[in-house]
């Protein structure tokens, strides 16, 4: 794996209503360490998930460039969505085997590793919304990718479950260190996960500031160290407390 | 158990009232153009036993097994492509409310007039009179295709293919079923159309032959017949298909 360097020099969509463009992204440049965790935190409605789909490929019609290092091409990216989006009429293997083309012997062992192994042949509507976003955190992984693009992953999760599988997925970063962006409003949960904090701006979105996270992964854990480093940020960086 | 038994036993209820019903208004009006249902029992199984309802039957099913089939795949075809892409569906919609709107009889007759009285032609008859219902219905559902799985499957690749089978049919499922039940409801019918008009054989050919005859018994007999056929396929083909596509439901 190598480093990702995006540029996205303008994008922008038309009014429904009006016709009118309206600019989303301008001027935005991020560079992404092989292996790195990278949490984008920014106001509702900023373009998020937008930077996210282009990353992705489904959004093509930007002005930039996005290099993926080694692969160049979209087909390294892995991408879990807001919502798990999987086929509700196949079971959690199917799903995964699916997506993935992965064999059991690559399945299983993230199975087991999300405690899903109990429920790989039921379906989608029988499990619960956290079993759901760990199964398309599995199908993500199991790609292998060059990028692993996280959008908003844990909303609507209620604390005690977002927390469970918040550990669950560092725990399986830290088993097959991918680089990941993940795009979060919860500054917490990104203080508890990344690497480096990078603050977006609203509509048009540029990076209004990048922050490494100096804790030690064992001391995310405590809560208070978590608050603590929220509310040095919040004294460092006074314009930030808006954009969260 | 008793809850599982209800349905059962209110379905055979109603039959018997059905028949009683029937029973009753025969004893009532006392007339040959409307028989007895033990009458019209005798006759199905006379005309099962010489011969003749099997193979008028099994002509008539051929028929429809062609017709249906042929019907379903252009009309599913159309449909999606329509349902896929709006400056399409923008061309060809009058056409398809055209269509839609032509009376059977009249494409019945265009047809044997232009091809002549042939199988071909009564086949394409009912074809053409099936094809816009099935790709209004399919058109409805290709249009309410959930975009987050399609971008899904984009995003990880699943080609054409693997998409159409994994992520699109399973979510049109539904609305084949619907245009595979009215269709055969439609096609039966306007297959008796076409064999009464063009044909010396099928059900149509025979139930013209017992109306010149006032043979109303027979009438009957062959409807039975043709309606418990249906009720077969129903029961043994389409609701089996229907609860395994389904059977991810809770």
């Amino acid at each position: 794996m190598t480093d990702v360097t995006i540029q996205i020099n303008h994008k922008s969509f038309l009014s429904p209503d009006s016709g009118a463009e309206k600019t989303v992204i301008k001027n935005l440049n991020i560079s992404l360490k092989s292996g790195e965790f990278v949490c984008l935190v920014g106001p509702s409605g900023c373009g998020k998930t937008t930077l996210l789909n282009i990353l992705s490929g489904l959004d093509k019609k930007f002005q930039g460039s996005i290099n993926l290092g080694r692969s160049q091409t979209h087909t390294d990216i892995g991408y879990v969505f807001q919502n798990p989006r999987l086929l509700p009429w196949r079971t959690v293997k199917e799903n995964l085997k699916l997506a993935t083309n992965a064999t059991d012997d690559v399945l299983e062992p993230l199975l087991e590793l999300m405690k899903l192994t109990d429920v790989q042949h039921s379906y989608p509507e029988q499990l619960s919304l956290g079993m759901s976003r760990r199964v398309a955190i599995i199908r993500a992984f199991a790609i292998d990718p060059e990028l692993l693009l996280m959008d908003e992953p844990f909303v609507s999760l209620d604390p005690p479950t977002a927390r469970q599988v918040r550990q669950l997925l560092i725990k399986l970063w830290t088993n097959r260190p991918h680089t990941i962006l993940f795009v979060t409003h919860n500054l917490r949960e990104a203080i508890a996960l990344a690497d480096r904090l990078i603050f977006l701006s609203a509509s048009p979105m540029s990076v209004v500031a990048e922050i490494p996270v100096p804790i030690a992964r064992k001391e995310r854990l405590n809560e208070t160290e978590i608050e603590l480093f929220r509310t040095k940020i919040f004294s460092d960086y006074p314009d930030i407390a808006s954009l969260v | 158990m008793d809850t599982q038994l209800l349905p059962k036993k209110l379905t055979l209820l109603s039959i018997l009232i059905f028949f009683g019903l029937w029973q009753g208004l025969a004893m009532l009006i006392q007339s040959n153009t409307f028989p007895l249902p033990i009458v019209v029992i005798d006759v199905l199984w006379q005309e099962i036993k010489n011969g003749q309802l099997p193979y008028h039957l099994g002509v008539t099913l051929f028929r429809l097994i062609i017709s249906f089939t042929i019907s379903m795949i252009i009309g599913c075809a159309i449909g999606i492509l329509l349902g896929q892409y709006k400056q399409l569906n923008a061309f060809f919609d009058n056409w398809l409310v055209i269509f839609l709107n032509i009376p059977a009889l009249v494409t019945i007759i265009l047809c044997y007039v232009w091809f002549g009285l042939i199988e071909t032609a009564a086949i394409l008859a009912v074809v053409i009179n099936k094809v816009p219902n099935v790709v209004v219905t399919i058109r409805e559902g290709t249009r309410t295709l959930d975009k987050d799985l399609m971008e899904m499957a984009e995003c990880y690749r699943f080609g054409k293919w693997k998409t159409f089978l994994h992520v699109i049919w399973p979510q049109l499922h539904p609305f084949v079923m619907a245009a595979a039940r009215s269709g055969l409801a439609l096609i039966w019918k306007i297959i008796l159309v076409v064999e009464l008009l063009g044909r010396s054989n099928g059900m149509g050919y025979q139930l013209h032959l017992f109306f010149q005859m006032f043979d109303v018994a027979s009438i009957l007999a062959y409807t039975i017949a043709f309606v418990s056929v249906i009720q077969i396929i129903e029961l043994f083909i389409l609701k089996p298909l229907d609860q395994k596509a389904m059977r991810w439901r809770r």
